[in-house]
């Protein structure tokens, strides 16, 4: 009955035998070039790239495609959002005003909205690509030595490691405990009006956060028996020294995105104009 | 419970499964009100819950690493939001401070605290932080992400004051009392 989330499976790809740290650098460097940037030039060549590496991943398109639905879900009302709030916010930003279409009232379609509207929605599926990419086709081990290996701490990257070990099982415990209590007829659904329903939440999420506590003590208890955490450093089961490819691939994302970040700001403005 | 440097195990535990708990919650654990796209995020009353019991680096980072990785798996990471999220949990956990519910205790006064502990953090989180980002980020309209964060943020106060003040109570009866044993003589 529960859904299944995003997870690991080992296609071989070339992506997939890249290292961990690889491909976080990669993402990284990729989320901050997409978040500073707002030129379209940029944005479109990086989607092309994201997309295109993602096509080398071979990632099964089973895999994530409920992601996708989402996205667009999530893209289409955030468009509509900002339109209803804003209908002008593309005119003010980028000072001139071709108007194509009037609604109604204040709103009327103008190219220059639709072209920062066009540049959000952009700005976010650039970054969606390596974001997936980093999920998919990283062994969920390799995540906290590679996290480590950039500087995180290691009882952070441990911290994340653990997160991605332990959401199955909390999903479970929240599906059987939600489960039990709608067989004694507390009743979730939407049939049951809102404060009753607050209600209902709060006696599954009490015996949850319960539980939760007292794993969070076994768990505990078992990595101080193991003597975590007593030295500066540790070493990793799962890490793996950088190849030829690697360092290719990071120095390409460090050009791309060096190169994204200069050709932004070339002109003193984060926007790229293409009606001035 | 000695540690090199750093944070306890217990607190990095607390860390990776509560933020753990935070996905879950986040996909599974909201309850629509009616209007359109708002919803009692559950996840949040854990959050300030847990920021309550292990501290606000704990708070921080659950907030951080639980919304990034609920993002990942259901639209991809919007970051100005991640970060509020972040900023939610250390605020909660900084101004809970020096509540003892280890030691069961949770009456009026510490509630009074916890929840203006959380008023002041989803405050700061929802109407400034996510906002300002949003546009800084995102270059979203102003009147459009104010809109967002004051109806997240009002939101998230009433679920935390209701779910994460029953939770916690519940919680430090749980717990047994300083001084609770008496000598005989």
């Amino acid at each position: 009955m529960a859904p299944k989330l995003l997870s690991y499976s080992d296609v071989g790809s070339p992506v997939h035998r890249l290292n961990g740290v690889t491909k976080l650098i990669a993402f990284l460097l990729f989320s901050i070039a997409g978040m500073v940037s707002y030129d379209t030039r940029c944005l479109l060549v990086m989607l092309v790239i994201s997309l295109s590496v993602f096509y080398v991943s071979k990632v099964p398109f089973k895999q994530y495609s409920f992601v996708l639905y989402l996205i667009l879900i999530f893209s289409v009302l955030n468009q509509l959002a900002i339109f209803l709030f804003s209908p002008e916010q593309g005119v003010q930003i980028y000072g001139t005003r071709h108007e194509l279409l009037h609604i109604a009232g204040r709103y009327s379609l103008t190219s220059e909205q639709l072209f920062y509207q066009f540049n959000v929605l952009l700005k976010f599926a650039v970054v969606v690509p390596p974001a997936l990419l980093f999920l998919l086709a990283t062994e969920p081990s390799e995540f906290a030595s590679s996290l480590n290996r950039v500087g995180v701490s290691y009882k952070v990257a441990y911290a994340i490691s653990l997160t991605m070990r332990y959401i199955p099982d909390v999903q479970q415990e929240y599906v059987n405990i939600s489960t039990a209590a709608q067989a004694r007829g507390i009743d979730l659904s939407k049939k049951e009006k809102l404060g009753r329903r607050v209600k209902n939440m709060a006696a599954i999420l009490l015996p949850l956060v319960l539980a939760t506590l007292e794993r969070i003590e076994k768990v505990s208890a078992a990595l101080e028996l193991r003597g975590f955490g007593r030295k500066r450093k540790r070493t990793w089961y799962r890490s793996r020294t950088l190849t030829k490819s690697d360092t290719l691939a990071i120095a390409g994302a460090v050009l791309i995105s060096a190169a994204v970040l200069v050709i932004t700001f070339w002109d003193g403005s984060r926007f790229y104009n293409p009606f001035a | 419970m000695q540690s090199s440097k750093g944070f306890s195990v217990k607190t990095v535990v607390a860390i990776g499964i509560g933020a753990a708990l935070f996905v879950v919650l986040a996909r599974f654990g909201s309850i629509p009100t009616g209007i359109p796209n708002t919803n009692l995020q559950t996840n949040y009353a854990i959050l300030a819950l847990f920021a309550l019991l292990y501290g606000p680096w704990a708070g921080l980072l659950i907030g951080l690493i639980g919304h990034t990785v609920a993002d990942l798996i259901s639209f991809g990471p919007w970051f100005s939001w991640i970060i509020a999220s972040g900023v939610f949990g250390l605020l909660a956990g900084l101004f809970s401070r020096g509540i003892r519910i280890h030691d069961g205790e949770f009456g009026g006064k510490e509630i009074l605290r916890f929840n203006i502990a959380q008023i002041i953090a989803n405050a700061a989180a929802w109407f400034i932080v996510a906002p300002v980002l949003d546009i800084l980020i995102y270059a979203e309209p102003a009147n459009k992400v104010f809109t967002q964060g004051l109806a997240a943020g009002g939101m998230n106060m009433v679920t935390v004051a209701i779910l994460g003040t029953l939770i916690a109570i519940a919680y430090s009866k749980t717990r047994t009392k300083r001084g609770s044993l008496t000598r005989e003589a």
